[in-house]
């Protein structure tokens, strides 16, 4: 049985790593597109300071070593898809354990809540926190820093819901499903909140402090000045960040709903068929489809 | 599957059963651990920590990587 809901976990995955990398084609792309020309317009005005200045200018890099043409199209495609394998392989063996261990919920909802949870934890939580940026929106010398917090938000995330979870089914005893999932809930929505405001904004990484020489919130590139402190070259476009980031957070919900509601069907069939092998169907009450 | 099955669902199914971790363990752990690795590879490798040398990785997956919110350059 769990060879089957893992098969159906990796469909559905699939299903919606593909849902998402059609929805990142048409709106994420036109946006990396304008941030990357952002990125090149201050490197040059960067440059022309630099130059100003007297300072050296190293020399150009060699080109990219995956050209934009594949990074945009395929890579873009591989990296969903493969993202989408994994969820599903991680919700269809969350889905399994939880299968009888949450009460008496049925197969297909007990699919969209296991994607719900997904959803929260695995994408929205790190997001709230630490949201995603277009290329040339990050400080690089950042990077090791960031992925540490982003993954933090994540394990946080997981872990609290698993416990909320074990409560809720205690306090279910007691309480009702109602209740207990309310308090449950709560809990879940206090300690997560805690935690995002324990958590250092990126703008205060040592590295960005030193960079700006303030505790801002973020590290989205500011205005560019010259020596006089006259603007040549604009922040970040606040639209591209914006778009990108609604986009971001959309296709992950887009991809986390895919992979409930594709895996819900099957997973009804499935258990439908292990409940009772070759027996003839229990009483249906046809209620049209 | 028989053209007379009907097509709607009861609603009268009992509580759906329970997979023993204990047996199903190595293709729960094995299914996790894969996925994890998979994750890894997407999201971090060749960012923040190296396992290979060069940037292949992450520049194929660009894109991907920023799209999904994993912190990068």
């Amino acid at each position: 049985m769990e060879k089957k809901l893992i098969f159906s976990g990796l469909l559905a995955g699939a299903v919606g790593g593909l849902t998402a990398w059609i929805f990142a084609l048409l709106f994420a792309e036109p946006l990396i597109d304008r941030a990357i020309a952002y990125e090149d317009g201050r490197a040059a005005a960067q440059e022309a300071l630099d130059r100003a200045a007297g300072f050296a200018i190293p020399a150009e890099e060699g080109g990219d070593v995956v050209s934009r043409g594949i990074q945009s199209t395929l890579g873009l495609g591989v990296g969903l898809f493969a993202f989408g394998l994994a969820m599903g392989a991680l919700f269809a063996v969350t889905y399994a354990v939880c299968l009888g261990r949450t009460g008496q919920i049925r197969a297909r909802p007990l699919a969209l809540l296991v994607a719900a949870a997904g959803f929260v934890t695995v994408s929205l939580i790190p997001f709230i926190k630490y949201p995603a940026n277009p290329p040339a929106a990050s400080n690089d010398e950042t990077v090791g820093d960031r992925a540490s917090l982003f993954l933090l938000t994540l394990v946080i995330g997981v872990l609290v819901a698993v416990i909320a979870t074990a409560v809720g089914q205690q306090l279910k005893l007691r309480l009702g499903t109602w209740n207990a999932a309310l308090i449950a809930g709560a809990g879940f929505v206090a300690v997560i909140a805690i935690a995002l405001l324990i958590l250092p904004p990126l703008g205060h990484l040592d590295a960005n402090v030193a960079a700006t020489g303030a505790e801002h919130n973020t590290e989205t590139p500011r205005a560019l000045r010259d020596p006089d402190g006259t603007i040549v070259f604009p922040g970040f476009p606040a639209d591209v960040l914006a778009e990108f980031r609604v986009y971001s957070v959309a296709a992950q919900a887009l991809l986390w709903a895919v992979i409930g509601l594709v895996f819900a069907p099957l997973a009804d069939r499935l258990l439908r068929s292990g409940q009772r092998p070759g027996v003839a169907p229990p009483q249906r009450e046809t209620v049209g489809i | 599957m028989s053209s007379t099955t009907p097509t709607a669902h009861t609603t009268t199914a009992a509580t759906p059963l329970v997979i023993p971790t204990s047996a199903a363990m190595t293709w729960l752990m094995g299914t996790t651990a894969l996925a994890m690795i998979v994750y890894y590879f997407i999201g971090v490798e060749q960012g923040a920590t190296a396992i290979f040398n060069g940037a292949q990785v992450h520049e194929f997956v660009h894109d991907a990587r920023h799209f999904l919110g994993f912190p990068c350059h």
